[in-house]
């Protein structure tokens, strides 16, 4: 089963999105709290983030427009944001979150704006390459990748 | 674990652990973390969810009685009541300052480390090591 070519892709896929550092660590742990329990998790989680994170990017979003910008406000979703991909293992979309904050903080509305949407551009790319990913996953048997694509 | 004190009378149940965080994303994977140790779980999204389901109703009082709650973990920075105010609010209550409270948080928030006070010779070299950038 493990040398299935669906098993092989997904592996490979997976590989390729932390080489490539879109994936971190972190999205290990998420596939290694897979089991029979819970076996979805994966799926489950990846689709709470992206969940949140659309309404997070919405509020940015409107938040921007307004004039005089809340950079409070704005420092607030993207709190929340850079959390959640931090616990996903979204690792460009966290930095650029560190990015987006940064101008944040120095109150740069011009940083702001070209920073939120690199942000929203590694998310976007992102979704569709999970969704990929994903897609794969369902196919393969249960209890997928463990051992065999440890990320070193 | 002094959590277990209060369960007198009870048969030796599983322990109930009550997580308080505003992600969604988190309260997910601490479900699954915890459920790993055979707690039973139950997750809220805000401290003033938390203090309804432990009984302490809006004037905080003991209002109604709440499930038991062998311990809370909270994240600390929540919007509205953060983690802190929670953990303040449970250890002024009469009924629930048993409850151990553990205070989770990410080095989003800045810092770069949390000790429990008294230090100990212990807790220097984990300083020692936050100064030279290293992890230990």
């Amino acid at each position: 089963m493990e040398c299935s070519p669906l098993y092989r892709q997904a592996a490979n896929m997976k590989k390729s999105l932390l080489d490539q550092g879109y994936l971190d660590e972190q999205f290990h742990q998420l596939e290694e709290l897979q089991d029979d329990l819970s076996p979805n998790f994966v799926e489950e989680v990846v689709t709470l983030f992206f969940r949140d994170s659309a309404r997070l990017i919405a509020g940015i979003d409107q938040a921007l427009e307004k004039t005089p910008r809340d950079f409070q406000r704005l420092d607030g979703f993207i709190h929340q944001l850079k959390g959640s991909s931090s616990s996903i293992g979204a690792a460009k979309v966290k930095n650029e979150c560190s990015a987006f904050q940064d101008h944040c903080n120095q109150g740069s509305t011009e940083g702001c704006l070209r920073s939120f949407k690199r942000v929203k551009r590694e998310h976007a790319a992102l979704r569709q390459k999970l969704e990929n990913y994903l897609q794969v996953l369902r196919q393969v048997s249960p209890s997928p990748m463990k051992a065999a694509v440890r990320p070193k | 674990m002094s959590a277990i004190r209060g369960c007198k009378g009870e048969a030796a149940a599983e322990l109930h652990v009550l997580a308080v965080d505003d992600s969604s994303v988190d309260r997910r994977l601490i479900e699954r973390l915890l459920r790993a140790s055979s707690y039973r779980v139950t997750t809220v999204d805000s401290g003033k969810r938390a203090l309804e389901l432990l009984g302490l109703g809006k004037e905080n009082n003991t209002s109604s009685k709440g499930p038991k709650v062998n311990m809370i973990i909270t994240d600390y920075c929540m919007p509205g009541m953060t983690g802190y105010d929670l953990l303040k609010v449970v250890k002024e209550s009469s009924a629930l300052r048993e409850i151990p409270v553990v205070i989770v948080s990410s080095e989003n928030e800045g810092a770069e480390d949390f000790l429990l006070k008294p230090l100990r010779p212990a807790d220097v070299s984990r300083l020692r090591s936050r100064i030279d950038g290293s992890t230990s």
